[in-house]
């Protein structure tokens, strides 16, 4: 692609999984409990899809990332930075609820809207990237919606693979059942690519990075527009955990045969 | 300040996030510091944690897999965070405040991997403060790490000053290093021999450079200096044995023995000629007392961490303790609240945590100030420059004149505001030295303060928390490795200088009049914020600081019983715990101050506002537990002291005439009825029969009635401090933690 890619990921940001995620009942309908007070994160999903777009933009000269995120300005804020300093993006903010209970047509109308309104933004370069659902409301639908109303009809959902290919089109693995993929060739952008988890670790914090992207993600926040967003017409009949112990253990970086055995022998037990 | 009583309602939800620790820790504008603060928590909580879960703390040998941290530390930017933007750093200004957040972080997790990481700026620190602009371009550059496209090694450096036995330890002065010149060619650089061995040198497994301290063994060098040694030079470069350290196993430590001939230029800070002798220009005593200065702020922060990083592995041992099996069934109250059934594993977490809090927000306060303080330091030297002092004793008088200027600008800012000078006041006010003064009085008093207390009080309490855990506690296998993190903190209270320097260097600058004019206003300011806001333990504080100022005032005049003066360097049992209670004190008032900060700014962040009230309720109570510790130590510490060094009157001698006779009282009933009844609570009554039931007749001194009403009033001040404990420990039971600890156990 002569000139690069214009990539837009769209990343919102979850409650930390290791606090204790409570259904409740607030003013504005279910929430978790405490769920402002409490950390958060950004969704696994959509940080695959940012890790992947950086690395994308890297190998393809004169790309660039913009992030947009709808969440409470002050928590977007805390996560700009850790998320920050990892790789460089443009962040284009939206202040809003990342609650998973909020209506996922309504935020992709607010996502499609801010993308619609950044300047210089050109649909022939684009690639739509985010995660193929999110951790907090899973129903995979709020990045095809994006697309649809961005006009983007090419679109691929729990890809594991973008690659570029010599005559510059680009190469899709999308999951498939049964551990297999189906690999697809599309010519050109505009295309939705709907991230399962990619290949690549999370990078390790760069501060060099994080200073390049304050210019523009400090300045991003100040000005991010409110935008209200609720359950539409979702009337929510009950709401509760999985009945569940939860028996949480933090292990990192243990092997897959590892986590593999761990579960037969649970099993076992 | 909005200042407004609590709404006691509202609880304690979560346990305080970043977003409500940036506020009181003043570094929420800030991004430069956040990001710092991220990148140090994933190397703490990532490779440091599973390398202490993996049991790299066994072994005193450098292993691959701690070498491994060097790079972590590169990587994440904790490595840069020392170094300005010229050298490739990425924080400006000052980074006082960004090194503590480094070091709390890291040590959060392990204390060894944040000393591994601070060693490197201790090492850089002598050229940092006292280097030449070649020298720190050099060395600074080198230890920066490689930027993208760049391919070079990163330098790492040790600081070398303690010496084997019978030199250098506490006392610096004892020098063994030696550096003689070895050759001295007409027109050319001096070549100088050093002779130097080192004793407990961190991270001397992979130094690339030293900076060591060294005295003179030649006529044609003046006094001492501290030099740079690089693994290259000609000559013996040893890194020596390795230290069976017992603590902070993930820092190299070794007893290094250097051998070297290095060019003059080494000498940091560079040198002059005159008549024919090398004169450095800084002695090694400039050097580190301008180094210690800063980085015994970083190790205080140290030991806070941990206490703070207890609190959530204890509630979930104590929520924990009782499920599953058959010992209760769920839904039980055993089984939810488990020992927190019990009021006392309640009341004790609480002031582990009460502790934390206060020895956080002291060590930051000091790393604040030291940013304030380190331009200025810039200011004062120009500022000699462009009026031509430059001796030391035209020095000392400039600065004596500003330390009148400071005093009368104190006496100022007590003044109500419509009665005083006001002129006066506001052009005192804007003159930078003046307010240098004030700043570097308090710098001097609350980086030893922070690095006593934190450390030497922090060890005590962090075995409390370890007690928390029961037998866990005492094994690796503890969550938060809280019984590490114990024995820890007994080398923060030992390196960079033991509690007994940090209470030597209390003695000279406590007594400082601008520090203690400064003491004084803050006691007005206590009792202000105690009227708005009582229940802060406010009030509880002035009083305690107003007894602690008495005593220093009547020590500094007072003999002991021989008439030997009590306030002296040499009396160290007298100003050595007088220092201490000054730590509580002020440990206790910047506690608050924090506090207010967060009911002053949390307002304007929706996050922290959503649970505000129940923070500032929490805080607000932890605040009055900490302040009535403080007050009991400070009682006890003061009433020792004044009255310990007095002779106890005896039952004969001169003492005893003031003791009632019951023939006098026979007397004296005609004329004051009821006075023989009443008349032992007033005196002694003896007779010739009498057998002492006690050492002798009461104490009354003349002149200690001030003392006895200020401490009679401090014991009145402490109340409420127990109902505070109970509303905090009830906030225990409530509060919400996560449901795993978020590094490896
Ligand atoms: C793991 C580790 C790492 C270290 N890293 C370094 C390093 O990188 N670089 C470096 O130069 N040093 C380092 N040190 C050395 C450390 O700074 C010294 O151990 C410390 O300063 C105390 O010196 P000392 O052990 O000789 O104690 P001593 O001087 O023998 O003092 C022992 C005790 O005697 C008492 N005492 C001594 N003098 C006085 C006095 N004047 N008044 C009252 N009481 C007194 C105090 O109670 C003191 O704690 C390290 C030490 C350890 C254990």
């Amino acid at each position: 692609m002569s000139g690069g890619y214009h990539i837009v990921v769209c990343g919102g940001i979850v409650p930390d999984p290791l606090q204790t995620l409570e259904p409740a009942v607030g003013p504005t309908g279910p929430a978790l409990r405490n769920e402002m007070m409490l950390p958060a994160v950004l969704d696994p999903w959509a940080g695959h899809a940012l890790f992947e777009a950086a690395n994308l933009a890297k190998s393809q000269p004169g790309s660039k990332v913009w992030w947009v995120s709808m969440g409470p300005k002050a928590k977007l804020q805390q996560l700009m930075m850790s998320m920050g300093q990892k790789v460089p993006f443009e962040l284009v903010a939206l202040d809003g609820s990342a609650s998973g209970f909020t209506e996922s047509a309504e935020v992709a109308a607010a996502l499609a809207e801010a993308i619609s309104s950044i300047p210089d933004l050109d649909q022939s370069r684009l690639l739509l990237i985010g995660g193929w659902e999110s951790a907090s409301r899973g129903a995979g639908s709020t990045l095809q919606i994006v697309g649809e109303r961005l006009g983007i009809v090419d679109q691929f959902q729990g890809v594991d693979e973008v690659s570029v290919q010599e005559d510059g089109s680009l190469k899709l693995l999308e999951r498939v059942e049964g551990g297999k993929h189906q690999i697809s060739v599309c010519t050109a952008p505009p295309i939705v690519v709907g991230w399962a988890t990619g290949k690549l670790p999370e990078p390790p914090n760069n501060p060099q990075i994080g200073m390049m992207n304050m210019r523009t993600v400090m300045p991003a926040l100040q000005r991010a527009k409110a935008v209200q967003v609720g359950t539409g017409s979702l009337n929510f009949v009950s709401v509760r955990l999985p009945e569940q112990r939860r028996s949480t253990r933090i292990v990192k970086d243990a092997t897959v045969e590892e986590i593999a055995q761990e579960i037969v022998e649970w099993i076992k037990d | 300040m909005s200042l407004t009583p609590n709404n006691k309602s509202q609880k304690l939800y979560t346990l305080p996030g970043d977003d409500v620790r940036q506020i009181m820790w003043r570094f929420a504008e800030r991004f430069d510091l956040q990001m710092a603060v991220q990148g140090a928590r994933s190397v703490a909580r990532g490779p440091v944690a599973r390398l202490v879960a993996d049991g790299a703390r066994n072994s005193h040998d450098w292993t691959e897999a701690k070498n491994g941290l060097l790079k972590a530390f590169d990587e994440s930017g904790i490595t840069s965070v020392f170094m300005d933007p010229e050298f490739g750093g990425f924080i400006e200004g000052p980074k006082n405040l960004a090194l503590a957040l480094v070091a709390f972080e890291l040590a959060w997790v392990d204390g060894g991997s944040a000393t591994c990481s601070l060693a490197g700026c201790l090492a850089l620190a002598p050229i940092h403060e006292r280097g030449t602009p070649e020298q720190r371009k050099e060395y600074m550059s080198r230890c920066v790490p490689a930027q993208p496209g760049e391919d070079r090694e990163v330098w790492r450096g040790a600081f070398s000053l303690t010496e084997p036995l019978p030199y250098v330890g506490v006392d610096a002065s004892m020098l063994g290093g030696r550096i003689r010149v070895s050759e001295w060619k007409d027109g050319e650089e001096p070549l100088i021999q050093v002779e130097k061995r080192g004793r407990f040198i961190t991270n001397m497994d992979f130094a690339n450079f030293v900076t060591a301290a060294v005295g003179s063994d030649d006529e044609r060098i003046k006094g001492s200096c501290m030099v740079i040694l690089e693994e290259t030079d000609p000559g013996t470069f040893d890194r020596g044995t390795a230290t069976k350290k017992l603590v902070h196993q993930l820092s190299s430590t070794r007893d290094p023995v250097f051998s070297l001939t290095v060019p003059a230029n080494r000498i940091i800070g560079g040198y002059t000629i005159q008549d024919g002798v090398i004169v450095p220009n800084y002695s090694h005593g400039e050097v580190i007392e301008a180094v210690f200065k800063r980085t015994r702020v970083t190790v205080g922060l140290m030991t806070a961490a941990k206490l703070l990083s207890a609190i959530e592995p204890v509630i979930r041992y104590q929520r924990q303790r009782f499920r599953g099996g058959t010992v209760s069934a769920p839904g039980s109250p055993r089984f939810d609240l488990g020992l927190q059934q019990k009021e006392d594993v309640l009341h004790r977490l609480i002031d582990v945590w009460a502790t934390g809090e206060a020895a956080t927000s002291l060590g930051f306060e000091a790393a604040r100030v030291f940013d304030e303080v380190d331009p200025r330091e810039k200011e004062r030297d120009a500022y000699f420059e462009a009026n031509g002092i430059s001796t030391g004793r035209e020095k000392l008088k400039a600065l004596r004149k500003l330390e009148e200027q400071a005093l009368e600008f104190l006496k100022l800012a007590a003044e109500p505001e419509g009665l005083r000078d006001g002129a006066r006041y506001e052009e005192l006010k804007a003159d930078r030295m003046v307010q240098f003064m004030l700043l570097d009085s308090q710098a001097n008093v609350l980086c030893p303060a922070c690095k006593l207390w934190n450390t030497g009080h922090g060890a005590n309490v962090m075995r409390e928390a370890v007690s928390l855990m029961g037998g866990y506690g005492i094994t690796e296998d503890c969550p938060g490795f809280l019984g590490q993190k114990w024995m820890d903190a007994q080398l923060e209270a030992t390196y960079e200088g033991p509690e007994a320097v940090q209470r030597r260097q209390l003695t000279v600058t406590m007594a400082n009049r601008v520090f203690l004019a400064q003491f004084k206003n803050w006691i007005r300011e206590m009792r202000s914020i105690a009227g708005k806001k009582p229940g802060s333990g406010a009030c509880n504080l002035a009083s305690a600081m107003e007894l602690w100022l008495w005593t220093v005032d009547h020590l500094q005049v007072a003999t002991d019983a021989e008439g030997v003066k009590l306030y002296k360097g040499q009396r160290q049992g007298v100003t050595f715990p007088l220092a201490d209670a000054l730590c509580w004190l002020l440990a206790a008032r910047y506690q608050i101050l924090d506090v207010l900060e967060l009911e002053e700014k949390g307002p304007n962040n929706p996050i922290v506002a959503e649970g505000l009230e129940g923070y500032l309720n929490f805080f607000t109570d932890l605040c009055h537990v900490q302040s009535a510790a403080a007050a009991g130590e400070v009682g006890r510490i003061c009433a020792e002291l004044v009255y310990g060094y007095n002779r106890h009157p005896s039952w004969d001698g001169k003492n005893s005439e003031s003791c009632f006779q019951p023939s006098d009282l026979a007397v004296l009933e005609g004329v004051i009825p009821g006075i023989s009844g009443a008349a032992e609570n007033y005196s002694d009554v003896v007779d010739e029969d009498f057998v002492p039931r006690k050492a002798g007749p009461c104490v009354r001194f003349d002149g200690y009635e001030e003392f006895a009403r200020l401490r009679a009033k401090l014991d009145g001040c402490l109340t409420g401090s127990r109902l505070a404990k109970d509303r905090a420990a009830a906030a225990l039971v409530d509060v919400m933690i996560p449901e795993a600890l978020d590094y490896p156990e």
